[in-house]
């Protein structure tokens, strides 16, 4: 069991058929698993126990994550996002490392001893020149690491996730049917070669032989033109990503006309209700499906189907629209539970902490070890409850829970709420520190536009939709809130921000 | 005769057919193809040992192959002409069910 069987089987059955696509540049099947097995003998040879990646989007990424299976080594895409001093300290903890890296992010930056260095062009003239012939490798061990990811870091220091050949390809055999692409299908990645979503686009397209089309930079026009030059058939974006394209439709008043694209998957974040039901409404005849998932559980866990989507959208039952809003059910490979925090199981309806299991979970971070229980249960950080249909609905990361007076205040319900207010465009809502409470609720508001609204408006308005405890003791008005890159927003941020306004 | 372990890979004495146990009992079992017991990926396959016509239903790449109890699951890596069986029992393609893609 090892995530180069899914290149070796597309080889075997498809060698012709085009895996990879970067604007002009294209790679077969066939050639891609030449290619892997070159790069993976130097790489090899090297002598290196990592094989590191520091650059966007291209041919080279899927190449490089092979390669670095067939040298029997971990592979570990970086955020080129950090800044010097961060990718410094991540390069510090893979050395010594085969690194595949744009030049321009190494300006300034000290390499490690015992470190390769190659760019992009040379590493796939290396691993494309057909005069090299070597043979297949012996591969590694199920229970070896396959990819290591290191988090976002948006609570602290990131932490190096580690995925072995058996969670991946758990995930792989359980979701996907070898060969399930038909010729002319094109799958358009536009998440990043850091993040999770995009290690699962590289092994699930190579496993249905479904060609990749990859986006290096990401802007809602950019997307939007690929999808319709390149035929594209099915896509996945994170939540950020969808409103930025459709922020470009509805602004540029473009045609988005999508006739080829047949489904669209989205994750990484929770979804605002006015972005997929535009969505819908844009593009009909698109099967949605909403895909929760972590780095730690190898990507998805739970799938809002198509089917879902229908039918909350045309449904007349509050009980059933809402399911718009959920993340659908577990997939058939892994169990979901919920608990409260005595680690007690939950009933439906119930919110508590989101617990997983599955052969894809690993749950493990290097220098930290396994966060599975004697059950092999993860603790996801995420809250949530399911419902008596078995949806499962999120509310919000455990850490980012008020608890005020000890009473547990979701942030995700007040958001909500404030959502609502015309004035507002954008908001978030943090725990800051009070002496009389512990924690109390501070909201961030964004205004729309130049609309007008006062912070006892905005009280008033949380106190006629929710209990008194949820009302803001400090609001902080801004021009805009703090994201990462992938749209996560930076509460920390926010939180050390509202703190010192009080 | 040996327990079949999970994630390991086997290949035919006969034809080209090559497998990934997916899912194994405990039991020692003797998995054929072809009428002949399948090797570790790195033995050399025996001379003088040729395919049972009686036992040709052939195995496709990608299809999972299970007996009726459901107590082992193989995947096959690579397809060929022999049939799979355990302890005698030829084992059935067992239907996937289709998920939507999610990546």
């Amino acid at each position: 069991m090892n995530v180069l069987m899914t290149l070796e089987m597309a080889a075997e059955c498809h060698p012709e058929r085009v895996a990879v696509t970067c604007g002009e540049r294209a790679i077969r099947y066939g050639e891609m698993l030449d290619a892997a097995r070159r790069s993976g003998a130097t790489i090899r040879a090297s002598g290196c126990r990592y094989v590191g990646f520091l650059d966007v989007n291209s041919i080279a990424a899927p190449v490089a994550l092979y390669a670095a299976a067939c040298a029997g080594l971990p592979y570990v895409p970086m955020n080129y996002r950090l800044t010097k001093p961060e990718i410094q300290a991540l390069l510090a903890r893979i050395a010594p490392a085969w690194l595949i890296a744009d030049p321009a992010l190494l300006e300034g930056v000290d390499i490690p001893a015992g470190f390769t260095v190659v760019d992009r062009e040379t590493f796939l003239r290396d691993s494309l020149d057909a005069s090299v012939q070597v043979d297949a490798p012996v591969p590694a061990e199920p229970d070896a690491v396959a990819v290591q990811l290191f988090t976002s870091g948006t609570t602290g220091a990131p932490k190096a996730a580690v995925l072995r050949h058996e969670n991946l390809m758990s995930y792989i055999l359980g979701t996907v049917e070898f060969g399930a692409a038909r010729p002319e299908d094109a799958t358009l990645v536009a998440v990043p070669p850091y993040h999770i979503a995009g290690i699962s686009a590289i092994l699930s397209s190579t496993y249905a032989c479904r060609r990749m089309v990859q986006l290096p930079n990401f802007d809602g026009k950019t997307w939007l033109d690929t999808c319709q030059q390149e035929k594209v058939t099915n896509a996945f974006v994170v939540p950020t990503m969808l409103a930025r394209v459709i922020e470009y439709v509805d602004g540029a008043g473009v045609d988005a006309a999508l006739p080829g694209l047949r489904a669209l998957a989205y994750g990484g974040g929770k979804m605002p209700a006015p972005v997929i039901e535009r969505a819908m409404q844009l593009w009909p005849k698109v099967d949605f499906t909403n895909a929760y998932g972590l780095t730690e559980t190898s990507s998805t866990i739970a799938l809002l189907d198509p089917e879902g989507h229908r039918e909350g959208f045309f449904s007349v039952d509050p009980e059933v629209r809402k399911r718009l809003h959920s993340v659908g059910r577990p997939i058939d490979t892994v169990e979901i539970e919920i608990r409260d925090g005595d680690g007690k199981a939950l009933p439906a309806g119930e919110v508590g902490d989101v617990f997983v299991r599955g052969g894809q979970v690993s749950g493990e971070y290097l220098g930290i070890g396994s966060l599975l229980d004697a059950d092999g249960w993860f603790p996801t950080r995420d809250r949530g409850y399911v419902d008596k249909y078995g949806f499962l609905y999120l509310d919000g990361r455990a850490d980012d829970v008020i608890v005020r007076g000890g009473e547990n205040i979701s942030p995700g319900e007040i958001e909500d709420v404030l959502r609502q207010h015309p004035a507002i465009a954008d908001v978030a809502v943090v725990s800051v520190p009070d002496t009389e409470w512990g924690e109390t609720v501070g909201a961030a508001v964004v205004i729309n536009g130049d609309a007008k609204v006062s912070e006892t408006e905005l009280r008033d308005w949380v106190r006629a939709r929710l209990r008194s405890s949820r009302v803001p003791a400090v609001i902080s008005f801004r021009q805009q809130l703090p994201y990462n890159e992938m749209g996560k927003i930076l509460r920390r941020v926010l939180r050390d921000e509202l703190s010192i306004s009080t | 005769m040996a327990a079949l372990k999970a994630g390991s890979r086997l290949k035919s004495a006969v034809c080209d057919t090559e497998v990934m146990v997916v899912r194994a009992a405990a039991d020692d079992v003797r998995l054929e193809c072809g009428g002949a017991g399948m090797l570790a990926m790195a033995a050399e396959k025996p001379a003088g040992v040729t395919l049972d016509a009686a036992l040709a239903q052939g195995t496709l790449v990608g299809k999972r192959y299970t007996d009726a109890a459901e107590r082992f699951e193989f995947l096959c890596t690579k397809g060929g002409k022999g049939g799979l069986s355990i302890d005698g029992e030829a084992l059935v393609v067992k239907q996937a069910k289709a998920l939507p893609s999610s990546d």
